[in-house]
């Protein structure tokens, strides 16, 4: 139960309940200023945003270009075509996969 | 809507089970992190970070992170959903983006009945999408963990798609396109010169940075 990834696993969970409990317990006031709003509706946006890229070009502390990016962008046209979450990730994937089968 | 939240979670749950023991975590603690975290985004976060070899704390900290936006959920729900006792320890659990939106559907029309359809739907979805959401990840980290190398399916791509396309339904906006794109740089730049997982944490200071200078413009003009 000690490993890192148990503690992280359990640290998230606390983390994320005692958030979604704040929520919920916390006065309305208190998140009502107009920068503590704009700072809260963009940090997800940044964070994905960041993940998305870090995960598309980064091997531990490397850039690197390889079928991930292929992958990627069309995960970004499934996106502007509008098309389903699964398939967005279907098509990322199976992009990236025929890329490494045939090179 | 519902029908469509459903099939939505369903192939979410799988991606993150499949991704997860694809990406090193056990079964048994992917489906923990389902269960106990049950907020999509923050998951995926974890794995992505210790799957591209970032610390547990550094992992822990891009998810919670991303978890605040439930908290601001739960201000926005708590005088339609008036949880006391036990009803708000596990009512807590269930806020997240789907019930959120469910719940909130009616207010603009206000009224009793809508804040009472609003109630019904936050639990309903709520519980619906728990079960549903931990089925889907025990089967994906089962299929997940007989994969293999992930590489070898294209995984490792899947994670950053799922990212952006949960990153496409909040570009309603500059601000947001901006902080984006800004993010994104600031967080490739710096991925040679800090550890693993750090660069989505040295992004997220971004929105910040960008809420604070901006506030700064109209006092110079004024002044």
């Amino acid at each position: 139960m000690t490993t890192p990834e148990w503690a992280a696993v359990l640290a998230t969970a606390a983390g994320c309940y005692l958030l979604k409990l704040a929520g919920l317990l916390v006065p309305e006031r208190w998140l009502e200023g107009e920068r503590t709003a704009r700072v809260m509706t963009l940090l997800p946006v940044a964070l994905l945003a960041a993940l998305a890229a870090v995960q598309t070009f980064a091997v531990g502390g490397h850039l690197v270009v390889d079928a991930r990016v292929a992958g990627v962008a069309v995960a970004v046209v499934a996106l502007v075509l509008r098309a389903p979450f699964i398939v967005v990730v279907a098509a990322a994937a199976l992009t990236a996969a025929l890329l490494r089968a045939v090179t | 809507m519902g029908l469509s939240i459903a099939v939505a979670s369903g192939a979410y749950g799988l991606s993150f089970g499949a991704l997860s023991t694809a990406g090193g975590l056990s079964v048994l603690q992917t489906c923990a992190l389902s269960v106990l975290v049950f907020t999509g985004g923050s998951q995926f976060a974890l794995i992505g970070v210790l799957g591209g070899g970032g610390s547990a704390v550094s992992g822990t900290a891009s998810a919670v992170l991303l978890g605040v936006r439930n908290m601001v959920y739960g201000v926005r729900l708590a005088p339609l959903l008036h949880l006391r006792g036990l009803q708000r320890v596990v009512g807590a659990q269930l806020v997240i983006d789907e019930t959120t939106a469910v719940a909130l559907t009616g207010e603009a029309t206000g009224g009793e009945l809508a804040r009472r359809a609003g109630r019904f739907g936050y639990w309903f979805t709520g519980l619906a999408l728990f079960v549903l959401w931990n089925v889907a990840t025990l089967v994906g980290a089962v299929a997940g963990e007989a994969v293999g190398d992930p590489r070898r399916y294209g995984l490792d791509a899947a994670a950053p798609a799922a990212f952006l396309a949960l990153l496409a339904t909040r570009l309603d906006s500059r601000p947001a396109w901006a902080t984006a794109v800004v993010a994104a740089l600031v967080a490739v730049a710096v991925v040679p010169v800090v550890p693993a997982g750090v660069p989505v944490l040295v992004a997220a200071l971004v929105p910040v940075v960008a809420v604070l200078a901006g506030r700064r413009r109209p006092d110079e003009a004024t002044s």
